[in-house]
């Protein structure tokens, strides 16, 4: 067969986009600062969908080898969302090869498409989007090239099964096919999708890919990594951000059994051990002598009066033009609080790394391979050829744990012992001490109600730090800040709408008029924060939705037709009626007498997944005690998939909130943060989720991706506030909605 | 100092310093994934194994404790080729998230289930209190456990969810 690769790459690719795919190639993402946000490369065809604008050509996302192989690599990563299994899904149905002939290469910064940071509910947008037109195209080239050799017209080609099938019978497999095909071509705009009616796998509940080996002990996260040679390693620190340990009797540790080394750059301390138990011990003499603080005091008293004092920068977030409130109307006002809230991973941050011949490669849970190495490259002082990040499952972190500073802390203490890997793992009270914590938050709304019980005039304004400070450099690594000379520090940006970081969801999809919203971004930062799941949206939604059930009570309607009388976005409404419906809204038990229902609503970002949830709780009058009877949610996460996945990730939004919601806040005192493990920082435990749960899925076949991994937390944790308040009476504005404030409340 | 113990039904002797903990000798000396270090304090109990029918927290239990006494990990109980009943239950609920908490979840519930089989579901919730979950994969795993008992021979005597259809078939296949 005579390959058509001139011709073709002729066609479809023109010189324009083989000079912008080598500039991309060359360039850095510029996402690593941008939080939240995907991030990564810039679009260099812009008519292409997803990330495919920003690398298009389709031998960046998948490869066919003569065996008929299919391996696709994808930008992003396995954060436990189930986010392979989604791509496995859309690759097969597209290609139409069995789910188990796919390979998948995740974020590994030497194989994969640069996507900036696995953050956002951007994963199915912008890589599912990429895959899924990626392997349509594909496809399309192996139809046609079979088509080319039957001299058939390519609409006689059909494919099946990892194979081109002629009418007549002949076959020609994908391996047949691909060994003379070159996929580095541009993909194609507009490439004909499967319709949702021939699906066989899209909108089906597939199995997630990686359960199984984690039901039974398989190798599946970066801390089960057992390289030959392998050493083990614990970084040194004191117990949390600007605190410093006393001296140790260095030259005693350094002889213990099994130490290897104690290495030390500046500040940055590190043991490396041949047992992993030695390492833990040699940890435990160095923190024996104490440790001091060496920083400011941080803020006593009322958090977040202090916080609020803080030099601020008014920037303004939403501004929805309307005439002024008529006289006569009703003005309402409340301030919301959250504290710092902790990612909490069950596994602490861990990482492996390699240095082979003055380059190092870096096992990591990061959320961000490309903007680590470029971290990396500066904290080592390397060329970024030096560096590779390859991405490695951890545990859950639901935003910028202790992942990357724990990436850099086993590079370092790597570079001491060429040719041997080492495995640095942080211990718990580590990984408490010093993650980035999800920031505080003051949140204050004022509207008024006009004689028809509609809202008039609306007005947000919210007080908070900076909500990521992701490294995008060597100043945005915990070591970068330890070694000498010391890299100057990431400046705090705040995150720009429309997804805001602060500010996220602070702007209602509500048709109000007369709407603004303010966000005073305080650059100071007592405690180190960054990057908790879903950013500003929890607190603003618990807030907003909050107010919405104040405004209600206030104006006499029932809660979720006072949602509807304001809101026009069809989609919206249909998630609110599902979770009503579903929920028996109309017929729930009627609050007060320690029983009481919520309702809550956001579409996340006001530009992603729409979701509902309707709950029903009991409040224990003698003890404050909070149980969930029932939950009712409904989410659009637009096409949907792998429905379980998205039932799976709503399910867990929801209990998650209501940790987060009820049970959650970081303690501190002046000298350091004093929540140092789960006694310190607890967290929900299964006496206190609730009885049921159900989530429904309204899917949306056609309409694009939407992502799910943060839709719940924002309505789930506004539901519980709601409530408490209608079960009560009372209404709670300040987190953790805890027992003992609601005994407070209640009087008891 | 060498300790000999029973490891999912084998016979074992193992040269370490005795107060490592079990879980750094199932994880470095015998080379097994599912018992996973989450705190070093028995807060989480992510390192959950069974040790003489009693499931324990591998990180806080010395080796010079062990001579002598039979212990079970997850790697015990079957495959992912051909899981256990409690594994089959969990594959079957799909209940995991990022996975990191669930072989010492099946450790627990396998422990309660192995004792009774028919607790009731506050028995269950109380059961597997000790360990904690960040993804908020509760009612999954609740769900799972369930599914267990029912498969094991008895059932949760007053569920808080219907036990229904399982969301994949346990080879599985949608």
């Amino acid at each position: 067969m005579n390959a058509p690769l001139a011709s073709r790459r002729g066609v479809l690719a023109g010189g324009g986009i083989i000079v912008a795919f080598a500039l991309t190639r060359g360039a850095f993402g510029q996402g690593g600062g941008q939080g939240g946000a995907g991030g990564g490369s810039a679009k260099v065809a812009a008519n292409l969908p997803g990330d495919l604008a920003k690398f298009p050509f389709l031998d960046s996302w998948i490869a066919v080898d003569g065996a008929g192989r299919v391996t696709v690599f994808t930008g992003k990563a396995e954060l436990g969302q189930g986010i392979k299994t989604a791509f496995v899904q859309l690759a097969a149905e597209e290609m139409d090869v069995a789910p188990g002939a796919i390979t998948l290469i995740t974020a590994d910064t030497a194989r994969t498409p640069e996507e900036g940071i696995t953050a956002g509910s951007h994963s199915m947008q912008d890589s599912g989007t990429a895959i899924l037109n990626a392997a349509a195209n594909v496809r399309l080239l192996l139809a046609g090239a079979a088509a080319k050799a039957w001299s058939l017209p390519a609409d006689r080609v059909k494919t099946k099964d990892g194979a081109a099938h002629a009418p007549d019978g002949r076959r020609l497999s994908y391996g047949q096919l691909a060994s003379a095909l070159s996929l580095h071509v541009a993909a194609q705009p507009n490439v004909p999708l499967k319709a949702a009616a021939d699906f066989r796998l899209i909108g089906r509940d597939w199995p997630r890919v990686d359960i199984p080996a984690k039901l039974a002990g398989g190798a599946a996260y970066v801390q089960d990594l057992r390289l030959p040679g392998m050493l083990h390693a614990r970084v040194v620190r004191g117990p949390s951000y600007r605190t410093r340990l006393k001296p140790a009797d260095l030259a005693t540790i350094a002889r213990a059994p099994g130490v290897v080394k104690i290495v030390r750059q500046g500040a940055f301390t590190a043991i490396i051990a041949s047992e992993e138990w030695a390492a833990v011990k040699a940890l435990r003499q160095m923190q024996a002598p104490g440790w001091l603080r060496s920083g400011p005091p941080l803020p006593g008293g009322d958090l977040h009066a202090a916080l609020r004092a803080l030099p601020s920068k008014p920037i303004p977030v939403f501004d929805f033009p309307g005439p002024a409130a008529p006289l006569g109307a009703r003005t309402l006002s409340a301030r919301f609080t959250r504290p710092y809230l902790m990612h909490g991973s069950i596994g602490p941050s861990c990482a492996v790394a390699l240095w082979q011949a003055g380059a190092v490669t870096v096992w990591t849970h990061s959320q961000g391979v490309g903007p680590l190495k470029k971290s990396l490259t500066e904290l080592l002082a390397l060329t970024p050829d030096k560096v590779r990040c390859i991405h490695v499952e951890g545990a859950g972190c639901y935003g910028h744990n202790g992942a990357d500073d724990a990436a850099a802390d086993a590079a370092l203490a790597a570079r001491a012992v060429p040719g041997r890997p080492v495995r640095l793992q942080w211990m718990r009270e580590q990984e408490h001490g010093w993650e980035p914590l999800g920031p505080a938050m003051t949140v204050d709304l004022q509207a008024s109600l006009d004689a028809s019980g509609k809202i008039a005039a609306w007005r947000y304004e919210a007080w908070s730090n900076e909500h990521s400070s992701r490294p995008y450099s060597a100043g945005g690594l915990l070591a970068g800040l330890e070694v000498a000379p010391a890299f100057k520090p990431q400046t705090p940006r705040p995150i720009p709408m429309p997804e805001g970081g602060a500010s996220r969801n602070s702007n209602p999809l509500y048709a109000f008029h007369n709407a603004t919203g303010t966000y005073h971004f305080i650059e100071e930062a007592p405690i180190r924060v960054s990057a908790l799941r879903s950013l500003g949206a929890h607190m603003n939604i618990l807030a907003m939705e909050s107010f919405m059930d104040e405004l209600a009570l206030a104006a006499g309607t029932d809660p979720v037709a006072f949602r509807l009388a304001h809101l026009k976005d069809d989609r919206a409404r249909a998630v609110i009626t599902a979770a009503a419906q579903r929920f028996g809204w109309s017929a729930r038990l009627r609050g007060g007498g320690g029983t009481g229902c919520g309702f809550a609503f956001a579409r996340y970002k006001n530009l992603a997944a729409y979701c509902a949830v309707a709950m029903e709780a009991e409040v224990e009058h003698e003890t404050g005690r909070i149980q969930v009877r029932r939950v009712s949610a409904a989410v659009d996460s637009g096409e949907a998939v792998n429905p379980d996945g998205i039932r799976n990730q709503i399910e867990g939004a929801i209990v998650q909130a209501l940790s987060w919601t009820t049970q959650e806040e970081t303690k501190f005192d002046a000298l350091h943060r004093t929540s140092f493990d789960w006694s310190a920082y607890p967290i929900i435990r299964f006496e206190d989720v609730p009885d049921r749960v159900e989530v429904e899925v309204i899917n949306r076949p056609g309409q694009p991706f939407l992502g799910t991994g943060e839709a719940g937390q924002g309505p789930a944790g506004a539901a519980i506030a709601n409530a408490i308040a209608d079960a009560t009476g009372k209404r709670l504005r300040d987190m953790p909605l805890s027992p003992e404030r609601v005994k407070a409340a209640m009087g008891v | 100092m060498s300790i000999n113990l029973t490891l999912n039904g084998a016979a074992v002797r193992l040269d370490a310093d005795p107060t490592t903990p079990l879980l750094y000798v199932l994880r470095n000396d015998l080379k097994l994934n599912g018992a996973k270090f989450g705190c070093g304090l028995g807060q989480c109990g992510a390192c959950t194994v069974i040790v003489d029918g009693q499931p324990v927290f591998s990180c806080l239990m010395p080796l010079a404790a062990l001579e002598g006494r039979r212990i079970t990990t997850v790697e015990g109980l079957g495959t992912a080729a051909a899981p256990g009943p409690v594994q089959a239950a969990f594959e079957a609920e799909q209940a995991a998230q990022c996975g990191y908490c669930i072989a010492g979840m099946i450790m627990r519930s396998q422990a309660l289930l192995e004792r009774n089989n028919r607790p009731s579901e506050a028995e269950l919730r109380a059961a597997l209190s000790p360990n904690l979950c960040r993804c908020g994969t509760h009612m999954r795993i609740l769900r799972a456990v369930r599914r267990a008992a029912r498969a094991m021979g008895g059932g949760v005597r007053d569920p808080s969810e219907p036990v229904g259809p399982p969301r994949v078939r346990s080879d599985g296949r949608p």
